[in-house]
């Protein structure tokens, strides 16, 4: 790993303040630190923001339920509060990577990264997250911009996401039986004003599957599902799932997630 | 270069480390303690776990400038008066390891496994253990293990 200035900041200004183009925040790690050690990234200066202590908690209010951006994968897992508000958030939580990177790893981290297989921005899609950061407020849909790219400006630090509390939620996902990646994973919602489909894996950058979501606001079952045609264009096609295979598990996973509302 | 101060099996170090430490350097070539294994070195295969604050983690993917003012727990910090603890004792009875290699990171997991799960079912322990890879024993036995550990805790 090639050397870097380490910054560690109490203080959300002086973070920012601290950020140029040649530099990254450090949260969980999970991703940043083994993409410096395989030369993947190279940063001049890492600013570590785990001990600004407003960027980490939970809070529930009857309509959302707030994560700070250094929460950490196990404390959402076991937060009875979101148990209790959205269930199949913590149920994501707690099927991300394994415990040690649950331990370290973080939400702001997962969503400001955006990796294409990850498991958060699926959630975010689905329950009409807004990403609160040191300057604004942008709502996910605006945010996850492509493969390994968000809307965040250089410098720009996500301090909390704010999601939004359905009446019934899901995610299912296949796993790649060695990674533990989605190869697809789909996370359905239905809220009061109507529903999402937040796909992770299928293509390069998660999306709402509209397909599905149009066939679930007529009727919100499993065999809504059954004559939705999804097209593979676009998909990923890869040594582990081709992009036809892809397109059916998207289906497959949606009727999974429908049926475990 | 950044001065930090850790409490590592029990002993405060201080030491002054370039910025770019992660912690499993810092436990094998700054204090000498080569108990904790790097595999990967890319947090797959969890040869390197080490309990930080009561937590497991893998040393490799944690920056020791991050984990200043830590308590750190490595293999070598379970052995008391001379004596193995009942992880590793179980691990020995069981034939819970061939090469040893995947070991210590598997042990210090496990132990971490039974403060959340006092009596994990079979289905418990390998999903908890998914982030630690054996090449050797096809998990059997350290299952078992884990299992005759949790009799003994």
């Amino acid at each position: 790993m090639k050397t870097f200035n380490y910054h560690s900041t109490k203080d959300v200004k002086e973070a920012t303040k601290l950020a140029s183009s040649s530099s990254a925040f450090l949260a969980g790690g999970m991703t940043t630190i083994p993409s410096m050690k395989l030369g993947l990234a190279s940063y001049k200066d890492i600013i570590d923001i785990k001990r600004i202590k407003k960027l980490s908690g939970i809070k529930v209010s009857g309509k959302s339920v707030t994560i700070g951006a250094t929460t950490k994968h196990a404390e959402v897992a076991n937060s009875k509060e979101i148990k209790k508000a959205i269930p199949s958030l913590a149920a994501l939580a707690e099927g991300i990577g394994d415990p040690q990177v649950r331990n370290r790893g973080t939400i702001g981290g997962s969503i400001a990264n955006n990796d294409p297989a990850a498991d958060y921005p699926s959630a975010c899609i689905a329950l009409n997250a807004t990403i609160h950061t040191s300057s604004r407020k942008i709502s996910a849909d605006k945010f996850f911009a492509g493969m390994f790219e968000t809307a965040l400006k250089k410098g720009e630090l996500i301090q909390a996401v704010e999601f939004q509390v359905p009446e019934k939620s899901c995610y299912q996902k296949y796993p790649n039986p060695a990674s533990r990646y989605a190869i697809v994973g789909v996370y359905v919602a239905k809220h009061k004003s109507g529903v999402n489909v937040g796909v992770t894996g299928a293509k390069s950058c998660v999306y709402n599957e509209k397909n599905i979501v149009s066939a679930l606001s007529k009727s919100f079952s499993s065999s809504a599902i059954d004559n939705v045609k999804i097209p593979s264009s676009g998909m990923n096609s890869d040594i582990h799932a081709s992009a036809e295979y892809r397109a059916n598990m998207v289906k497959i996973f949606a009727k999974k997630a429908v049926d475990a509302c | 270069m950044k001065k930090i101060t850790l409490e590592v099996n029990g002993k405060k170090v201080t030491k002054e480390v370039p910025d770019h430490t992660v912690l499993s350097v810092f436990i094998r070539e700054v204090l000498n303690l080569t108990g904790t294994h790097v595999g990967c070195d890319t947090s797959q295969c969890g040869a390197c776990v080490v309990h930080a604050d009561g937590k497991s983690i893998k040393s490799c993917t944690a920056l020791a400038a991050d984990l200043d003012g830590s308590k750190v727990t490595t293999i070598e910090g379970l052995v008391s008066n001379g004596k193995m603890h009942p992880m590793q004792e179980a691990f020995k009875k069981l034939h819970g390891l061939q090469c040893g290699f995947c070991t210590p990171g598997m042990v210090m997991s496990a132990i971490d496994l039974l403060k959340h799960k006092k009596n994990p079912s079979d289905k418990e322990i390998r999903d908890w253990l998914e982030g630690n890879i054996c090449r050797c024993t096809g998990y059997q036995n350290i299952v078992a293990a884990v299992k005759e550990a949790a009799s003994k805790m």
